[in-house]
């Protein structure tokens, strides 16, 4: 397959960036993504010139490590992670338009590369639980109904990779924030800290500049890992409820 | 606890969830008293009085409709206000847009701000057309409310004015409805069918029965 890239280049965080064009020749379409930039990375360092940077770890859509906007869809055109996505979904001959996330809390590192700590940062508001450390506990002292082992797995399947806010028109991360809610307030041992994790999991979403919710729906469809829209209703019912037991205190 | 609603986005969405059903349920009543014109030029002026005796002799003359009013005027400036903050912090937190663009939120969510801002523009123009009297278009006169109604749907601009505003009431409700049963945590995916079926029907029924009104008298069905 021969292809037109238009890559988004910025040297840096201060610098301006733009969309530069490079043609890449050779490409199986059994390639995945990554490895279709890789081939062109080894063109780049050949000619002397800088290679495009990228994030990327596990390439086996698990570890929530790589982004980029393709053709203006979070993770492009199959609902998948960048690393699990093939060249076989594109046509010899494409311009495929490649972009860094886009959101003010998402600042631009390098090319491709943003700054997702803001998530981090989210998680160290409430993204835990409070339990003794040492040997795993018997898997049996504390019941789980299986309909919230469920919902809880559903939304731990969250990999913060950060599609959601790319995909959100208001650069929101409520899908995020919501997933990891939703996941450890349903289960028993989130229970102790279910009125603090909400509140200060939104509070500190919203210190970092993500926008609101407007409901657009674009999160959950750019979502590698199908968490769904109305894990957002479960957080916005576990912030009220949060809101008005902190109230009678 | 109201500054933490208030300073959370989150709260700020309830703020204007609540205040948009307070104003939907408003619109519900106003569009089924509209309807009396259909009834004649007696009904309808007969209603529009009794709209300001309501509660009498609990009530004094004009107390309830002025409660009403307040109550309106408090929901619309808690909804404009929390939306205005809120798009402002939307546009802030992506401030770069895609060099690839591609539009695919709905009709109805992508016009949900300018939208707004229509339909303020057109309560104003309402206010001064059919309440206060003062944009009207023929002689306007207190307690003849079937003719002022005629009179204003006899010129194209009334007409075009309301029409428009109408139609973009539905899109926001449309949108508005089901966003703010997401809001207050009353959506789930067993009622996600259900909640768009009542916020597209709410719709439909609140613009066909406004629009109603200047259809009518367009026709000349009323006169």
């Amino acid at each position: 397959m021969k292809l037109n890239l238009r890559v988004w280049r910025q040297k840096n965080a201060d610098a301006d960036g733009a969309m530069s064009t490079y043609e890449v020749d050779g490409i199986s379409p059994d390639m995945s993504f990554l490895e279709m930039l890789d081939t062109l990375n080894e063109e780049l360092i050949l000619k002397g010139e800088d290679p495009v940077a990228f994030d990327h770890d596990c390439r086996e859509g698990i570890c929530g490590a790589c982004s980029l906007v393709i053709n203006g869809d979070a993770h492009g055109p199959e609902r998948t992670t960048t690393c699990q996505l093939h060249m076989r979904s594109f046509e010899d001959g494409d311009t495929i338009d490649v972009e860094p996330w886009r959101a003010s809390a998402f600042p631009v590192v390098k090319d491709l590369v943003v700054d997702r700590s803001a998530f981090d940062r989210i998680i160290q508001a409430g993204g835990y639980i409070t339990a003794p450390t040492g040997s795993a506990p018997e898997a049996h002292a504390t019941p789980v109904p299986k309909p919230d082992a469920d919902l809880a797995f559903e939304h731990a399947e969250c990999i913060g990779c950060g599609a959601c806010v790319a995909a959100c028109p208001n650069g929101a991360a409520m899908l995020f924030t919501s997933a990891k809610v939703n996941h450890l307030n349903v289960l028993p041992q989130g229970a102790p800290e279910r009125e603090t994790r909400v509140l200060d999991m939104v509070a500190q979403m919203d210190e970092e500049g993500f926008g609101g919710c407007t409901l657009a729906g674009e999160c959950a469809t750019a979502c590698p890992k199908g968490i769904p829209l109305t894990s957002i209703t479960g957080m916005n019912r576990e912030w009220l409820r949060a809101t008005r037991r902190a109230g009678k205190r | 606890m109201a500054r933490t609603v208030w300073d959370s986005t989150v709260g700020k969405k309830t703020v204007m969830a609540v205040s948009g059903i307070v104003m939907l349920l408003y619109l519900v009543a106003h569009m089924i008293g509209n309807l009396k014109i259909f009834f004649g030029a007696g009904e309808f002026n007969h209603y529009a009085h009794w709209l300001r005796t309501v509660g009498e002799p609990f009530m004094h003359e004009e107390w309830t409709l002025w409660i009403v009013r307040v109550v309106l005027v408090v929901a619309v400036i808690a909804h404009a206000v929390s939306a205005y903050q809120l798009s402002r912090r939307d546009l802030r937190a992506r401030p770069d847009k895609y060099v690839h663009k591609k539009a695919r939120t709905s009709y109805a969510t992508r016009t949900m701000r300018w939208g707004g801002v229509i339909l303020a523009l057109f309560i104003v123009w309402h206010l001064l057309d059919l309440t206060t009297g003062t944009v009207h278009s023929g002689g306007f006169e207190t307690g003849k409310p079937y003719q002022n109604v005629v009179d204003t749907f006899s010129t194209w601009y009334g007409n075009v004015i309301y029409i428009v505003a109408m139609l973009a009431v539905g899109l926001h409700i449309r949108h508005g409805f089901w966003s703010a049963a997401q809001t207050l945590g009353v959506g789930s995916r067993t009622r996600d069918r259900a909640l768009k079926t009542i916020a597209h029907a709410l719709a439909l029924l609140l613009t066909a029965g406004f629009l109603a009104v200047p259809v009518g008298v367009m026709t000349g069905v009323v006169s």
